[in-house]
């Protein structure tokens, strides 16, 4: 993985001094909390309902043992023992103290992380395939071009106060892993027909109160003109955007509101004009960086069965493993998704036995879901039952991996302060609802995915099945949706109708899955068969 | 009854107004009657307080108890910890909470 | 102009700013006030009368005048731009980088403050309007 030059951490060094010096002006009272908030959350610290709360960038997803380790001690050091992956691939920490911040983040100075523009509004950390570098369909390994992007807009002096948050992903094959088309900017890398790398870009999409799914702005970028074409979007939208609504300015809406061609054209003009400007990375620097993301030392003549006699191993193999793209080799998928667990939640101890695993079986190396798992992305074949052991011992063995109890939901009114209700009690009850591993395994991939508010940070409108919690005078209430998808076929949920409490929008996704099992066809997943019937047939069961 | 609340500017914690100080334990609240923004905007300019806000509560046996969930989940903790809550050893702190 | 804080050696211009579309059609002025959401490109056709580019910054979070002032830059403009209004310190390093050197601050800096805030990032990741050696040429030289 990329590792760090003496420039690269002079720049975390000097913002770690940059917010202590920030924090001792809000705490000596030189700045009052407007001043600081956007300083805040431009790193990644955010007053939560119990305490602050600090959102550490896990940049494309990817973290060394060391790394893991440094995240448990600062989970038992600073906070309460444990950390959240996030939706996107981030880890957060809910209890943190203010003054604490700025020697957290000397704390991940030294492993080489940080907390720049995790939030507020700026250009997010970048998001890509967990898989990269592994999976079998991949054109390439998308990390470099996303390290370089990283580079390329931190700090960005132009783009540091844009109208909204701007989140970029990165990915290299048809499969998308990530929820591509979901995001402002979405990179895919292709090939064109001379053989060349480069970047289909898709612009425009977010989830959020007005969801919309990117529409693909361009067909090829190359490659070496990506940072030129992203500024060109930034420059567009930062020019045009509303700053007299904070719901109207997420680049999504500017896009709808000129319209894709005049967006196009706006954009296409700008970027002509900023290929003059030497501003793009030269191939030298592609290269410097693509050299820490070559392939690690595989070995060659693996044998390539598993011993499959222990049925509990065999069960988490079938659901857990992926294909690696090496003979003798495997990705190997840890849930954090324990029925009636916290979805995303690892306590230090387990994100220390993770890091031990990855320094011992997956070449140091360890990936963060946007589905909030944890991935060792290069296991052998012959491993995985000394993993999967370890695993198990550690309350990380489950077997449901995008199973109906693998459910993505967000923090909630448990610990959020935007949330209008608790999301994690409803996960907890639908996981508990499901927990039998044979009616599971009927089912098949079932994606469901719960936000606790209308920001849809638990993408209620990709999921297969979706749950928005509202705050109806006061009490809880859930809305249900059905449809989504933030896979390669992204679709956006639909709202089946009135909502339900607790307890009855448990009952209606039972209900909607009961439908789904009278239905479907042969070998149809939950969301085909809502495709091919469509919503009032499902309409019919859950409202009756 | 009407509370004033925030979170403590140093360390985040969730405090409430006792009617001269302030408190990590809600039962600790006082009626801010009509003082409310008065007390705030001094509190915050002394640094005492980040955030604060007026709630409606209501006055019970064992305290006052806020209005809405949010402030209750604020008040002891988030529902699924309950090992994290002020009181983690009562076990009717999620009946108070829903 | 005791309140200004100039990164410039010429001489202040005096001249009140006018607005940006009196500006276009007065031929005699020479400094103008943009403000935020007008498109700095209009300027670009009468550059060569601009002696003074004043940009309203209505609340500090509004970072349009970062984009304003590069525009401008990378039109060849040579003359002064100032932020004018709610300027904070920890704005002015990525400001100085996209080509605005006066600030006419809504409440007076620290100067040591702006000093320390000027000097900590030594290096930067990217080109801008300022002429700093982006890092990536510092590694291949």
């Amino acid at each position: 993985m990329y590792k760090y030059d003496q420039y690269d951490q002079a720049m975390v060094d000097a913002r770690v001094e940059d917010f202590r010096d920030q924090v001792r002006r809000r705490i000596a009272g030189d700045m009052n909390d407007d001043q600081f908030k956007p300083l805040r959350l431009k790193n990644g610290l955010y007053l939560q309902l119990h305490a602050y709360m600090l959102r550490v960038a896990i940049p494309y997803g990817t973290l060394n043992s060391r790394q893991l380790r440094k995240l448990a001690e600062i989970a038992r050091k600073y906070d309460r023992g444990y950390g959240h992956f996030t939706t996107r691939q981030n880890l957060q920490y809910h209890w943190i103290k203010l003054e604490d911040a700025p020697d957290i983040l000397a704390e991940l100075a030294t492993v080489e992380m940080h907390a720049i523009q995790t939030s507020g509004e700026s250009i997010r950390n970048i998001s890509a395939d967990q898989y990269a570098g592994a999976a079998a369909d991949e054109i390439c390994d998308p990390r470099p071009w996303a390290e370089l992007l990283r580079q390329a807009t931190s700090f960005h002096p132009e783009f540091s106060y844009l109208p909204r948050k701007f989140k970029i992903c990165v990915i290299s094959s048809p499969a998308d892993r990530a929820a591509l088309r979901w995001h402002d900017c979405a990179l895919r890398i292709v090939r064109n027909e001379a053989g060349e790398e480069g970047f289909e870009v898709y612009a425009g999409g977010g989830m959020g109160r007005t969801p919309f799914i990117a529409y693909k702005i361009r067909d090829f970028c190359p490659a070496a003109q990506i940072f030129s074409y992203i500024q060109a979007i930034l420059r567009v939208w930062n020019l045009h955007a509303r700053r007299d609504n904070i719901h109207k300015q997420r680049m999504k809406i500017l896009v709808h509101d000129l319209g894709e061609e005049e967006f196009r054209r706006q954009v296409e003009e700008a970027f002509q004009h900023f290929l003059t400007l030497d501003t793009d990375f030269p191939q030298a620097e592609y290269d410097r960086i693509a050299a820490y993301f070559t392939p690690p030392p595989f070995e060659t003549g693996l044998p390539d069965d598993i011993d499959r006699s222990d049925p509990d191993f065999a069960l988490w193999v079938d659901q857990q493993v992926i294909a690696h793209k090496t003979p003798g080799y495997a990705i190997a998928n840890i849930s954090l998704k324990p029925i009636g667990g916290i979805g995303g939640d690892a306590t230090a101890e387990q994100m220390e036995v993770v890091a031990d695993l990855a320094e011992r079986y997956s070449f140091d190396d360890v990936r963060v879901t946007h589905a909030q798992n944890l991935v060792l992305p290069h296991v052998r074949k012959q491993d995985l039952y000394a993993v999967w052991q370890a695993l198990h011992e550690a309350g990380l063995a489950d077997a449901n991996l995008d199973l109906v109890t693998d459910v993505i939901a967000c923090p909630g009114l448990d610990y959020c302060t935007l949330a209008n209700a608790r999301s994690i009690p409803v996960a907890q009850k639908i996981q508990r609802r499901f927990a039998e591993m044979e009616r599971q395994l009927d089912l098949g991939e079932l994606k469901i995915k719960i936000s606790g508010c209308i920001n849809a940070c638990g993408h209620h409108h990709a999921g297969h099945i979706g749950i928005l919690g509202v705050d109806r005078k006061g009490t809880e209430n859930y809305q249900l949706l059905l449809g989504g998808s933030g896979a390669e076929d992204t679709t956006q949920a639909k709202i089946t109708g009135p909502g339900f409490d607790e307890d009855g929008v448990v009952d209606a996704v039972e209900r909607a899955i009961e439908r789904y099992r009278e239905l479907r066809d042969p070998g149809e997943r939950f969301i085909d068969t809502y495709r091919r019937v469509g919503l009032d047939a499902f309409k019919e069961a859950i409202y009756g | 009854m009407r509370l004033l609340t925030g979170n403590d500017l140093k360390t985040g914690a969730v405090i409430w107004w006792t009617g001269r100080d302030w408190s990590v334990h809600v039962e600790d609240a006082a009626d801010a009657g009509e003082h409310g923004e008065a007390i705030l905007a001094a509190e915050e300019g002394a640094r005492r307080v980040n955030g604060g806000y007026m709630i409606d509560a209501i006055d019970t046996t064992q305290g006052p108890r806020p209005a809405h969930i949010k402030d209750r989940i604020r008040a002891r903790g988030p529902t699924v910890r309950p090992d994290l809550n002020l009181k983690p050893a009562d076990p009717a702190a999620g009946d108070w909470v829903i | 102009m005791a309140d200004v804080l100039r990164f410039r050696n010429d001489d202040p211009i005096e001249e009140p700013a006018v607005t940006l579309d009196a500006f276009v059609d007065q031929e005699d002025a020479s400094a103008v006030r943009i403000e935020a959401g007008e498109d700095p490109r209009r300027l670009i056709p009468v550059l060569d009368r601009v002696k003074l580019v004043e940009l309203g910054i209505p609340r500090f979070r509004d970072g349009r005048c970062f984009t304003a002032a590069r525009i401008l830059r990378e039109a060849g403009y040579e003359g002064e731009i100032r932020a004018e209004g709610d300027v904070l310190v920890d704005l002015i390093f990525f400001m100085r980088r996209c080509g605005i050197d006066s600030f006419a601050p809504q409440s007076p800096l620290n100067r040591a403050d702006v000093d320390a805030c000027l000097s900590r990032y030594e290096h930067v990741y990217q080109h801008a309007a300022d002429g700093a050696v982006p890092i990536w040429k510092l590694r291949h030289g």
